[in-house]
């Protein structure tokens, strides 16, 4: 196992984001951005890494990672596709696009692709409803889709 | 009735409309300056006077919440302001806009709330899915700071704010808000139990005021127009339920998105004439402000013969005409909630409508509180046996049973959230629900989508 440190640069937006704040813990969430923006996912050394750099138990940070549905368990592909599929979605297709996401990747939802790029996520309500149907590709919405369009965006990711 | 306005979406489409020069061309900025010399106590009567009621949902009035905060603050109790742009009720896509067009509003608003409960600190608390939302509202803040209007002396005025932005990590509970002050702290967002209220021990344990973001958005208009003629835009302004807001409309609608109106439209005018009408098809029912306001149907009338009633106006006529405010729906036995709507064709599958909805709330359920984590899975599990063709009458029923052991037994309000949407679905369309049932799924089209 090697150990977990943040880039340098990085660690220098850790002192700005600490300087937000009356304590350290608060701190929590963004620095767990942070470090799964450098390493992909919260593995066991960065909740470690984490504890020590703000001063907290492992326990309490295992405890938040668990608790939120976008820090990664577990390794990831490169790129994450979520499908919004609550209901103003779903009333405008998110279904079809959602199967069409998977037939185009050859996985299921959950799954990752066999080369690593991508991931196919299913999200609750992204607060896009009146663009529905949408998904989101890592950091970026795409709206008011065809099944046309996330042919595009999907071949973009997989090449 | 119908007037829209662009108090709140005048730089909706101007190019550049979320930077400062755009922002204060429109006289940005002037409110919080100004708000900085008032006297505290006539800042926040004027916010009183301008009846906003919380945008978030609950439909609190926000000048009213301003003045539960102690005073005068004490030096080792700071007081600090929370936006709550947790953004994730299914069908409301409102405050997204704001921070995408408008971020300066935000921060303009912050200013003055700040001012208004003696709070140094603001922390505008963002979904993380909003990485736009998030730049642009980083970017207006570092744009106000460059030019003097936040820091140690806001306009030169020695009253120091700062403003930030603080981000979760995908947790739907987060927008209520105990859970959303655990989540700023670095906990998980479990909520807490009231009280003690924010006002008294919020954020770091210090007293707390909590905006939804659409509210402090609104906040400079307000201020600029004066409190009463603010409120009197409104028709429900007798009602206490003041000014212009946001509207959404999203589903099966020609026109999907998101429109600025004085309080006091009605649904009718929200899905025919911003939204364009219905799309393929008749209305099979209406969710009014997200997800978690009992369905409305169009065939329902007013029933208010009593003259107290705040819907007695209104008694004889059709739901869908009766003007959208905080207490008017609560009359209906709905919620008003964030006011963004999801409408729903004839040919919509109503119990995998519901089956959509409450995968949502078996998802989002914190799991703290027995009955809500375990009765939302089994509202889900037993609605997922029904759209296979598998569930019994007597499952039926048990939906009821559930959804009542819900209420009124968890810390939040999640539980009625989830429960109260459920038993509307299930009063309302009975008879759709008992017909599924019967015929093994086949009475239903098995479609959401058109």
């Amino acid at each position: 196992m090697t150990k977990f440190a943040l880039s340098p640069d990085r660690e220098k937006h850790v002192e700005e984001i600490l300087s937000r704040y009356p304590n350290r813990q608060a701190a929590c969430i963004p620095v767990l951005h942070l470090c799964q923006e450098q390493n992909g996912w919260i593995s066991d050394e960065v909740v470690e890494w984490v504890a020590a750099r703000l001063g907290l138990s492992a326990a309490h940070v295992k405890g938040v990672v668990t608790f939120y549905t976008l820090f990664n368990k577990e390794p990831v592909g490169k790129h994450q596709v979520w499908v919004c599929r609550t209901l103003s979605c779903a009333l405008r297709g998110a279904d079809d696009i959602l199967h069409h996401c998977e037939k185009r990747l050859g996985i299921h939802v959950g799954q990752t692709t066999k080369d690593g790029k991508v991931t196919l996520r299913t999200a609750e309500c992204l607060a896009s409803c009146g663009t529905a149907p949408m998904i989101q590709v890592d950091k970026d919405y795409y709206e008011n889709l065809t099944t046309a369009e996330v042919d595009r965006i999907l071949d973009r990711l997989i090449k | 009735m119908l007037r829209q306005t662009t108090y709140l979406t005048k730089r909706y489409g101007v190019p550049e409309g979320w930077t400062l020069p755009v922002y204060e061309r429109d006289g940005g900025y002037q409110q919080a300056k100004r708000a900085l010399s008032m006297p505290r106590e006539a800042l926040v009567e004027e916010m009183k006077a301008a009846n906003i009621r919380g945008r978030g949902g609950a439909g609190f009035p926000m000048g009213v919440k301003w003045s539960f905060m102690p005073w005068p603050p004490k030096p080792e109790k700071p007081h600090y302001l929370v936006i709550n742009a947790d953004e994730g009720e299914p069908g409301t896509f409102k405050d997204r806009t704001i921070m995408e067009l408008d971020p300066h509003a935000v921060v303009e608003g912050c200013i003055i709330g700040c001012f208004g409960i003696g709070a140094h600190a603001a922390y505008i608390y963002v979904r993380d899915e909003l990485h736009l939302s998030k730049a642009r509202l980083w970017g207006a803040i570092k744009e106000a700071r460059e030019k003097g209007y936040l820091g140690a002396k806001p306009f030169g005025i020695d009253y120091p704010v700062e403003v930030y932005v603080h981000t979760g990590a995908g947790a739907y509970i987060c927008g209520e808000e105990t859970s959303l002050l655990n989540s700023l702290e670095g906990k998980r967002g479990e909520p807490r139990l009231k009280p003690p209220f924010p006002a008294q021990a919020g954020a770091f344990g210090m007293p707390t005021t909590v905006n939804n973001l659409e509210t402090i958005a609104a906040v400079p208009v307000a201020l600029a127009m004066g409190g009463d003629a603010f409120s009197k835009l409104s028709d429900l302004h007798d009602q206490k339920d003041g000014g212009c807001r946001l509207y959404g409309v999203s589903g099966h609608v020609n026109k999907p998105g998101v429109f600025e109106a004085c309080v006091g439209l009605t649904l009718r005018e929200l899905i025919y004439d911003l939204g364009g009408g219905v799309k393929g098809g008749e209305l099979l029912g209406v969710i009014p402000g997200g997800s978690s306001c009992p369905i409305l149907r169009p065939d329902e009338t007013v029933n208010a013969p009593d003259p107290k009633s705040p819907l007695h106006r209104w008694h004889g006529k059709n739901v869908l005409d009766v003007p959208m405010g905080v207490e008017t729906y609560r009359a209906l036995g709905t919620m008003l909630g964030t006011c963004c709507a999801i409408v729903l064709n004839k040919n919509t599958d109503i119990v995998l409508a519901m089956h959509n909805l409450m995968r949502f709330y078996r998802h989002e359920s914190c799991g703290q509180c027995t009955p809500c984590r375990e009765g939302s899975a089994w509202l889900f599990r037993i609605l997922d046996r029904m759209v296979h063709g598998e569930a019994t009458m007597e499952e039926l029923d048990r939906l009821h049973e559930i959804a009542d052991n819900i209420m009124g037994n968890t810390i939040c309000a999640f539980g009625e959230g989830t429960a109260m949407p459920a038993l509307g679905f299930l009063r309302k369309y009975r008879k759709e629900f008992e017909e599924h049932v019967r015929t093994k799924g086949k009475s239903g089209t098995g479609r959401l989508a058109l």
